[in-house]
């Protein structure tokens, strides 16, 4: 009673002023450009206004005055981190529309390719939620991993970063002797680094201090803003696209979806920990059935001449094979009219794709469903009533990637 | 491939419920398509969402020159219990287009109607903060309509009368 009291006056003497804060648009602590302006309580935060598009180029825009096989690139800026994933979810969606059916071992390869990215997307999350909590050795042991991943990608499509990998029908080579050593070596040195990394921080008093409850969000929220991926997993919910839906032979695959708990950020940090683990049993799994395939060699739909670039010793001595070059070279493969939505699961949730097309040479409309543009919306309900150093944590547990962000 | 409900089975459902409101239902690869006219949409996706259909995947616009209803709006839903998917359709021939928000069914849906209005000058009544999202603020017209065309500039090979098209 006498408390009551005590803070009825209190009320009533003093005023309460909120101080503005400006965190960004560039700012070292939110890797990306974001801003939010963040309305204070001293070191607490009461409300954020989110200003986002700084990074903005028009993909969808763009897109409408592109080849289908020129958006391709376009998708690799989306989520910069893992890049293959997005390119598979556009040749898919293409391949969904033009009907296209891949042999089994284009299939698997690509879930090599896309398991690839998905461990190096979350090795960047996971190291950097060490680096911001402020332990940077953790950082230090598994980031050359990413290198070694980006080392395989080269092998394979020549590029490390904006990959541009896969073409529509399949793979544009065959993954060569090189690449598949540098696989090998992944999975045999990743497992101990990993637990390297694993025993620095899982059970690390500190970390655990400064990341349990830190931005939690509840998974009936979760769902309301339209959570997907290792996000909302964090915040118990089983949804993964590749078990749901399942695409390029998933659901021949044995692995677990991890889930948390509070959702909150240590949450998210042991789901994307645990997936990393399960890619690495992904990949092993598809390495086993491509020894089990009869087929060795094919790496694109062999029914397709219109979307498949031909065999460039064909180009030279076969008429139908010239004719093929000239019409893709020339992007004049037009697709079937039609609209279709697609999704993969991205490194931060279900990356979808919804092409209309009208039968010419471009797409009509092509709009993203960018995982990360939808689930930031829920950060000012995440890091209400937390501190400021909660809110950055917060922020890059979250993942958001500036590049899917804006689009 | 999707699981749907099957496109008769929503008609059936959907016009028990709103009768001549919902115009065409079909399906469209491995998803139905409803459309539906604008002034029952909201009940229609509220209904929907009590009866499973809880997930909203995102929302569009489209702008189809030319027709007599030139301005769609497009809703992905989910229903994860059944693993169903479904998406709405609703087209507007007024200019500006005027469409009733769904914030208040799902939040998400705040930034994708943001982002219809950036793009597509759609406007949603009732929206907490109707502004643009990913353009500069003062900024003209409407992006993704197709009266502002794309040039590719580099390219003048490219005459459309080449190709027989």
């Amino acid at each position: 009673m006498k408390e009551d009291v005590n803070q009825d006056t209190k009320q009533e003497v003093i005023s309460k002023e909120y101080t503005t804060l400006n965190l960004g648009p560039t700012h070292p602590a939110t890797h990306g450009i974001f801003q939010n302006v963040l309305k204070m309580d001293g070191e607490i935060v009461v409300d954020t206004e989110q200003t986002i598009g700084y990074i903005h180029r028009a993909f969808e825009k763009l897109s409408e005055r592109r080849p289908y096989g020129q958006i391709t690139p376009i998708t690799d800026r989306l989520n910069y981190c893992s890049s293959p994933l997005n390119n598979m979810g556009w040749h898919m969606t293409v391949e969904k529309l033009a009907g296209i059916k891949l042999p089994k071992r284009v299939e698997y390869l690509r879930i090599i390719i896309m398991e690839l990215a998905r461990i190096s997307d979350h090795i960047i999350c996971n190291s950097v939620i060490g680096v911001d909590s402020g332990a940077m050795t953790g950082f230090l042991y598994i980031f050359q991993f990413r290198e070694h991943i980006y080392d395989i990608y080269e092998e394979i499509c020549g590029a490390r970063m904006n990959t541009n990998i896969g073409r529509i029908g399949g793979l544009e080579r065959d993954f060569n002797q090189a690449a598949w050593l540098k696989i090998e070596k992944l999975l045999e040195e990743l497992p101990r680094c990993l637990k390297e990394f694993e025993a620095l921080l899982v059970r690390n008093r500190i970390f655990m201090d400064r990341t349990i409850n830190c931005g939690p969000i509840s998974a009936e929220l979760a769902l309301a803003y339209s959570f997907s991926g290792p996000n909302l997993r964090a915040a118990g919910v089983d949804y993964d696209v590749r078990v749901m839906n399942p695409y390029s032979s998933y659901e021949e695959f044995d692995f677990i979806i991890p889930v948390g708990t509070n959702g909150d950020t240590y949450d998210r940090f042991m789901v994307r920990e645990q997936e990393m683990w399960e890619s690495i049993k992904i990949i092993k799994q598809a390495i086993e059935k491509l020894d089990k395939l009869e087929d060795k060699t094919s790496y694109y739909a062999p029914d397709v001449p219109d979307y498949y670039l031909p065999q460039k010793l064909d180009v030279y001595t076969k008429m139908e094979a010239l004719i093929y070059h000239f019409k893709i070279i020339m992007s004049e493969t037009s697709v079937p009219k039609g609209e279709v939505y697609h999704c993969v699961e991205g490194g931060n949730g279900e990356l979808g794709y919804y092409l209309v097309s009208d039968g010419g040479r471009t797409p009509y409309r092509l709009h993203m469903r960018r995982p990360c543009f939808i689930y930031y919306q829920g950060y000012p309900e995440m890091i209400k009533g937390g501190y400021l150093s909660d809110a950055i944590l917060t922020m890059s547990s979250m993942n958001v990637i500036a590049g899917e962000l804006d689009a | 491939m999707f699981q749907t409900i099957e496109a008769d089975e929503l008609e059936k459902m959907l016009k028990e419920h709103f009768g001549e409101k919902i115009i065409s239902v079909e399906k469209l690869y491995d998803v139905s398509v409803a459309e539906i006219s604008v002034d029952v949409i909201k009940n229609v996706i509220i209904w929907l969402k009590e009866n499973g259909f809880a997930y909203l995947t995102t929302c569009n616009g489209i702008h189809y020159p030319d027709t007599p209803k030139p301005f769609c709006m497009v809703y992905h839903l989910h229903d994860w219990k059944r693993n169903l998917r479904i998406r709405l359709k609703t087209y507007v021939h007024h200019d500006p287009p005027h469409f009733p928000t769904i914030t208040d069914v799902w939040p998400a849906a705040n930034w994708m109607e943001r982002e219809a209005y950036d793009f597509f000058g759609f406007h949603f009544d009732g929206h907490p903060k109707l502004k643009r999202i990913l353009n500069e603020d003062s900024m003209v017209g409407w992006p993704l309509r197709k009266e502002y065309p794309l040039e590719d500039q580099a390219r003048f090979d490219k005459d459309d009368k080449m190709f027989g098209r």
